[in-house]
């Protein structure tokens, strides 16, 4: 197992154990993590699981490739480290992950 | 009706609609009792990767749930799994279930989804003779999609052509049967259908268009062969039989609930008995976007009306009602799809379909209506927002790929 840290808009922290091989969208879905809807299930195609992810994982977490990138290219509010959460398979490299959701999906 | 302190609600149906449902309940503050009435035996799941990813072996089980189980436990939702309704009694408001027991309720949200329209001809319940809807479904029919058997696939729509892309890449003889003279033609345009139609030709799958299926034929109960009404016959080890699904309406209809193509519901999910709701494929809803009613079988449609029914009843405000949005992934092909096509009086190609990354724009009096994407996330994502503002956009600017739809989105009035 390996821990992922899930801020809201707001600041709350939620800390849970996720499962190595799901995603970053799929744990914060099983454990009623509020901030990501995940409408399509992973499937890469609402661009509504967005995450801001902790600069110092950024290179761990490494970049989008191109469908994830022109579905962020049209979400709102995207910064240089938005990402889709269902396009962020757990590792164990990813230990202590920080992500924070938006305040909306939309 | 105000229900806002309504302690009981019962959920029919444990798809995508119901389950949104109850995470939506659970999410705006209800803290009453929610019983969940499930006729399936896994806890609420993801339908899409059916016939897409699980279909193939590429997904364990759990990966298709919603929630773990516990989720419902420690929330407070009780799943009755394995459990029908069998009927509804407004006067008392109470759901009468298949193992006799009675649930009441405060108010009622009927998720009761579909069903795969059943092949009227015969041989249609030989063994080897499958349908796609269901966990169980897949269960049954992957054991049998071994490289080199070859199975006829019934219709030529999304499920048949997701299903026929993943059989194929597991080495299977694929033939598509089609009545139509061309696949999809229920959902798209001519443009999308001759794309589909080469792409799974380059894949070695036969599409058939334009057939006639007169029976199915079988040896000791087991399929064999397709007949068609040319008398030609097509040897199956498997047919996949994808010609449809029908509302489950009929316990609403048989209570006296309002329906015709699925449940009646108004923009918040409520049929014609306020304290009853109607949510996903079973509903029929006003589409907003387009000034008339009609059913969507999609998973946008069951998360939003499982959102629009729970707010309904607790009193909270409406949430936005969104452009429909629909997806299919065939191979390496995503394809997008917003908005409802169906009426537009024009056509507009953006890119080159021989490239593999396109989208067609459907207009109707200058405004668009809805968008295939290829390949084409910004052109799916903007056509979103233009379809829900009704946008009048100039079909030679979506056209030109030189202009990009960022800067289309900002110029459409």
């Amino acid at each position: 197992m390996v821990k992922i840290i899930y801020r809201d808009f707001e600041g709350t922290v939620r800390e849970v154990e996720a499962k190595v091989g799901e995603t970053v969208m799929e744990t914060a879905i099983k454990n009623g993590i509020p901030g990501i809807d995940a409408d399509c299930g992973g499937a890469c195609a609402c661009a509504t699981c967005h995450v801001y992810v902790d600069p110092s994982f950024m290179e761990k977490v490494g970049t989008p490739e191109d469908m994830e990138q022109s579905m962020l290219d049209f979400a709102e509010n995207v910064t240089e480290n938005s990402r889709l959460s269902c396009q962020i398979p757990v590792s164990e490299d990813l230990e202590g992950l920080t992500v924070t959701t938006p305040e909306a999906q939309h | 009706m105000d229900l806002s302190s309504a302690q009981k609600i019962v959920i029919i149906g444990g798809g995508q609609a119901g389950a949104q449902a109850s995470f939506s309940l659970r999410q705006g503050g209800y803290e009453g009792a929610i019983t969940m009435v499930c006729d399936e035996h896994a806890p609420p799941y993801q339908r899409p990767p059916l016939s897409k990813a699980f279909l193939k072996g590429e997904l364990p089980e759990e990966r298709l749930y919603f929630k773990p189980a516990a989720w419902y436990e420690d929330n407070g939702v009780e799943l009755m799994l394995g459990m029908r309704a069998t009927k509804i009694d407004r006067a008392t408001r109470q759901v009468h279930l298949s193992h006799g027991g009675v649930l009441e309720y405060d108010a009622l949200i009927l998720a009761t989804g579909s069903r795969p329209r059943p092949l009227p001809i015969e041989g249609a319940s030989l063994a080897g003779v499958h349908e796609l809807r269901s966990l169980e479904d897949v269960e049954r029919l992957a054991p049998q999609t071994i490289a080199g058997r070859r199975i006829v696939i019934v219709g030529a729509g999304y499920i048949g052509l997701e299903a026929a892309a993943v059989a194929s890449q597991l080495g299977l003889d694929v033939t598509v049967l089609e009545m139509a003279p061309r696949v999809l033609a229920r959902v798209t345009s001519p443009v999308m259908a001759e794309f589909y139609e080469a792409e799974h030709a380059r894949h070695g799958v036969k599409i058939r268009c334009g057939a006639g299926l007169s029976a199915l034929k079988g040896e000791d109960g087991k399929v064999t062969a397709a007949v068609l009404n040319t008398g030609e016959e097509l040897p199956a080890d498997l047919v996949l039989v994808g010609i449809g699904i029908l509302p489950n309406q009929e316990l609403a209809a048989e209570a006296g609930v309002a329906c015709e193509n699925g449940i009646l519901v108004d923009r918040d999910a409520r049929t014609n008995d306020p304290r009853i709701f109607a949510a996903g494929d079973c509903a029929c809803r006003p589409l907003v976007h387009f000034g008339r009613t009609g059913r969507l079988e999609s998973v946008h449609n069951a998360i939003e009306q499982g959102k629009l029914a729970a707010a309904a009843i607790l009193g909270k405000p409406r949430p936005a009602e969104d452009t429909p949005w629909f997806w299919s992934d065939q191979y390496d092909v995503k394809l997008q799809i917003a908005g409802i096509g169906t009426g537009y009086d024009q056509l507009v190609v953006r890119g080159d379909p021989e490239a593999r990354k396109f989208a067609v724009f459907y207009l109707k009096g200058g405004v668009l209506i809805a968008a295939d994407a290829v390949n084409s996330a910004p052109e799916f994502m903007v056509a979103k927002k233009l379809i829900a503002s009704a946008a009048v956009v100039a079909p030679e600017r979506l056209s030109d790929t030189s202009i990009s739809m960022k800067e289309i989105a900002a110029e459409a009035v």
